[in-house]
């Protein structure tokens, strides 16, 4: 019954259920590969000329950099998710609307969002988007890059959240959609009163589980030279003059961060999807 | 001291006595190729009870969702108190409070308290004071035999005692007319009793009540009239002791030799 814990399963990607997939022996492995890289690193700094600093007081010396770039990762997932979600519960309202006029549009946008690459949108966005618009008579208003890419990172999500509110609602028994017509609720009504709070339960661990993969994609800002942790790891490690015995720890340390970052979400998604299964 | 009578909780608005209040006159429904309904015709005067008895897929349910316009119908014209129901410009609000309907599946609101179901309606639709409603439905809640379930929610409920929520839900609408549809279908033996009985006390309080049932004991001992329907038809209709003690149509006789 256990799942074993290093084998990628293809299923939970194409659900984007990856959280389930987590496993505590993934961080354990993780932290022992980082103390070996470290402690293989320092060793060939030893053997380097006396005045180069170890490996562990580099990362010490350059953490604090880092850290503050991963707090930009984390700016980042929390801005794109919001948008996100709001997009997404737009469009998917509009995917389940009696009307043509709203529903296939909504739906077209949805696939294409939910299918395009991630890397695709966010070069689309990058280079399409201005740097700055200028309202006429007002001051400019500008993009940084990082907000810029924080929109690309929205959209994919956007197009799941918007599948996330179809499914949930389409899982929605139709005996709830007749007794409230029965009672005289209008559709508005039965969505707002009956149908909606009965979703969210049902939407809240895949959201999250969308939450967990829009945080792990932020690091391909680093691609426009986004000061997030990924950019500014490699700017210490240029700094600290470009050795190569770093690059392990370097990126170790990098996959670690998101790791303790990741799996608490994870944990508290799990056990949401476990007491929502029972539930119902 | 006497003190004045309390106003009923199921108290209705005036409807003429002598005019049916319910009304159907060749009625047609078809899902896709197949006729459902092949032009029935029904009156029901205020305050009668109305069996509709029939083999499974002869158009029962269909039937009494076409008088509430849950399910459109092709053809013919639908009356209740007067408001036609097969009309494109249907106002269905004014038609759903005269109208309440009770299904085999209860379907209660699964996130709300038995208290929130039976407010919900009046609350949200008819935007009534919430402490009027709540009198109401502490009322009704009580009417139907489930004083102190008021917290509970519908999970935590028997098949009877949803049903009988479900029940005092479609009264909160103060209906003037009530259909149930197989309501006792899907419930344990040793609860459709208890929802028989709640059913029994409206309709002599003076309800109109239109069921669908299999129960042919309620229906002989309840009913003002039954109706046997098969394939999309009525075939025969009278009083209980007509058509169970002496049916016409050999469809009848063949179909109560099956079921009695």
């Amino acid at each position: 019954m256990s799942r074993r814990p290093f084998q990628l399963d293809p299923r939970l990607l194409v659900s984007g259920r990856v959280l389930s997939a987590l496993d505590w022996r993934h961080g354990a492995a993780l932290l022992v590969m980082f103390a070996a890289s470290l402690t293989f690193a320092s060793a060939q700094s030893a053997a380097a000329p006396p005045a180069t600093p170890s490996a562990l007081a580099t990362l010490a010396t350059w953490t604090p950099h880092i850290l503050r770039g991963f707090v930009l990762n984390l700016v980042m997932s929390f801005l794109a998710m919001a948008l996100a979600t709001v997009l997404g519960i737009g469009l998917g309202l509009m995917q389940i609307s009696p009307s043509r006029l709203l529903r296939l549009p909504a739906r077209f946008f949805t696939l294409l969002l939910r299918n395009s690459p991630w890397l695709v949108i966010l070069f689309a966005i990058m280079y399409f988007l201005p740097i700055e618009i200028r309202i006429p008579g007002g001051k400019p208003i500008e993009f940084p890059d990082w907000l810029k890419a924080t929109l690309a990172f929205s959209l994919p999500v956007a197009g799941n959240v918007s599948e996330i509110l179809r499914g949930a609602v389409n899982s929605i028994p139709t005996g709830q959609w007749e007794s409230a017509d029965g009672l005289a609720f209008t559709r508005a009504q039965t969505l707002r009163w009956i149908i909606l709070p009965q979703c969210i339960r049902r939407a809240i661990p895949p959201w999250m589980n969308w939450y967990a993969l829009l945080t792990l994609s932020t690091p391909m800002a680093s691609i426009f030279s986004v000061h997030e942790a990924v950019w500014n790891a490699q700017s210490s490690m240029e700094a600290a003059g470009a050795r190569p015995e770093l690059l392990l720890p370097f990126y170790l340390f990098l996959l670690c961060l998101f790791f303790i970052y990741i799996y608490p979400i994870a944990i508290c998604t799990r056990k949401l999807e476990r007491k929502y299964a029972v539930a119902t | 001291m006497l003190l004045p009578p309390e106003p009923s909780v199921t108290e209705h608005r005036s409807w003429p006595d002598e005019s049916p209040i319910v009304s159907l006159k060749d009625v047609h429904k078809s899902f896709g190729s197949f006729e459902v309904l092949r032009g029935v015709s029904m009156d029901v005067r205020k305050g009668e009870i109305v069996c509709i008895i029939g083999p499974s897929g002869s158009g029962k349910s269909t039937l009494i969702r076409c008088i509430n316009g849950l399910t459109p119908i092709h053809q013919g014209s639908i009356t209740v108190e007067g408001q036609e129901v097969n009309d494109a410009k249907l106002d269905k609000l004014s038609l759903r409070r005269k109208v309440g309907i009770v299904f085999q599946q209860y379907n209660l609101f699964p996130h709300k308290t038995v208290l929130e179901n039976v407010m919900m309606a009046p609350l949200k639709v008819l935007r009534e004071p919430k402490a009027e409603v709540e009198a109401r439905a502490r009322a009704l809640i009580a009417k139907v035999r489930l004083t102190g379930k008021e917290d509970a929610y519908p999970g935590q409920l028997s098949g009877g005692q949803q049903q009988r929520v479900a029940i005092a839900r479609s009264l909160a609408m103060r209906p003037d007319v009530m259909l149930f549809d197989e309501v006792t279908a899907a419930l344990d033996p040793e609860t459709v009793k208890e929802v028989l009985v709640t059913i029994k006390e409206l309709a002599t309080e003076g309800m109109t009540c239109i069921l669908v049932t299999h129960e042919m004991g309620f229906a002989r001992e309840v009913a003002d009239h039954v109706y046997f329907t098969d394939r999309g038809v009525i075939v025969e209709h009278g009083s209980p002791a007509q058509i169970f003690g002496a049916a016409q149509d050999p469809r009848t006789r063949q179909f109560l030799s099956q079921i009695l």
